[in-house]
């Protein structure tokens, strides 16, 4: 046996440097879902609390509105697409899986022959791909990452079932990372129950989602605020300190459950993007979390929660502070 | 014993539904006459399972359509 393996020294931590989105331009209202189907405003607010969500148009393709995003935090992160040389794309809806899209993504942004593919954990996929780029920058494979989840849900959805049809959207946002001396993104906490593969599935032979909607919604609120609570404690902080929590959003309920349980201090912010965006899965998290930041509610430094989960079933969540 | 079930189960119907305990009578049904959603059923379920020490896996929740079918399913499982 002849030579020994090197590696290559991280970076101590890493943190987030600018975020983007991108919402899809056409705006869905509930009093229009009602007049091909049999629902209400006030059954679709109640049971899941949208009011309105974002469907993409033909020209909004999941490329396109990747790009749209990645390119906005690019651009906040203050680097050049030449310093990235990581693209995790999360989403779970290619309808065409060969190829991943990263590459395609991190090609049209200029970004120069990156690290590059698409990660699926469901709607925990932002979460998941960004602790791998993260653990990537700490590690050395990477000196700053582009994060994007991305989805056009109503590809993979009934639009005639008022089941799923009401609660499905579109959209991506993105988050650039980089190194950094004090760590700005804690451990991530993530794990499966695969024993559930089948309470959100495209059933073999078919083309649309279905969701076992009282399975996921009990596994939901009783299962992952311990997730959350590991979340923070391997991130050494409390609920005390949280300035920002931002779970997916998968249902106003659910989000307004977690936030019951974990005990919240007043200041802490609470993300119900869902409201205007319904359930965007992969791009849920980083949806939300621009939208707290456009409108002034987060600011830059403030200390967020968040959490991905579904499909799988999966889940992950971290702690980060904000750009 | 059924009486100290229906009180209990009066409680979590209140506390999660908001339904006032009188009417939580054995003969309703919790979506035709209280009002009670999917989600909330799901709520009530993993309540009930906390106070009584009941498991209600989500095919045997199907089948309590009353506050009745649930006293009786809690007098049946409780251990």
């Amino acid at each position: 046996m002849t030579g020994s393996i090197t590696l290559q020294q991280g970076a101590a931590g890493a943190r987030i440097l600018g975020l983007g989105a991108y919402r899809p331009r056409r705006r869905v209202t509930n009093d229009e879902l009602a007049q091909t189907m049999e629902t209400s405003d006030e059954w679709i607010q109640s049971r899941v609390g949208i009011a309105e969500r974002r469907w993409a148009s033909e020209d909004e393709s999941l490329v396109d509105m990747a790009v749209a995003a990645g390119g906005k935090a690019l651009a906040a992160s203050g680097l050049t697409p030449g310093d990235v040389d990581l693209v995790v794309v999360a989403s779970a809806s290619l309808r065409a899986p060969i190829p991943g899209i990263g590459p395609q993504v991190a090609y049209k942004l200029g970004i120069p022959r990156p690290g590059a593919f698409d990660l699926n954990a469901g709607c925990a996929g932002f979460c998941y791909a960004l602790g791998v780029a993260a653990d990537s920058i700490r590690t050395g494979s990477a000196r700053n990452a582009l994060v994007v989840g991305v989805e056009r849900l109503t590809d993979v959805t009934d639009l005639t079932d008022r089941s799923t049809a009401v609660i499905f959207a579109d959209g991506a946002g993105a988050a650039v990372i980089g190194a950094a001396d004090e760590p700005g993104i804690g451990p991530v906490v993530w794990g499966s129950d695969g024993d559930q593969h089948n309470a959100i599935e495209i059933a073999a032979g078919s083309s649309t989602m279905t969701m076992a909607g009282q399975a996921v919604y009990r596994w939901a609120t009783t299962k992952l605020t311990a997730t959350l609570e590991e979340a923070m404690a391997a991130a050494g902080v409390g609920p005390a300190d949280i300035d920002v929590f931002a779970p997916h959003q998968a249902n106003l309920r659910i989000v307004e459950s977690m936030t019951r349980r974990l005990g919240f201090g007043e200041r802490t912010v609470v993300a119900r993007d869902i409201v205007q965006s319904g359930n965007t899965s992969a791009a849920s998290v980083p949806l939300a979390l621009t939208a707290l930041l456009e409108s002034g509610e987060a600011r830059s430094g403030d200390l967020a929660l968040v959490l991905g989960y579904g499909a799988g079933l999966t889940f992950a969540g971290q702690v980060f502070r904000l750009p | 014993m059924s009486e100290d079930i229906q009180s209990g189960l009066a409680e979590i119907l209140e506390e999660v539904a908001g339904v006032a305990p009188a009417d939580a009578t054995p003969e309703k049904s919790f979506t035709e006459d209280l009002d009670v959603d999917s989600l909330s059923m799901v709520e009530i379920a993993t309540a009930v399972e906390d106070k009584f020490g009941v498991a209600i896996p989500d095919d045997e929740l199907a089948n309590i359509k009353t506050v009745g079918d649930a006293i009786s399913y809690i007098q049946k499982n409780r251990g």
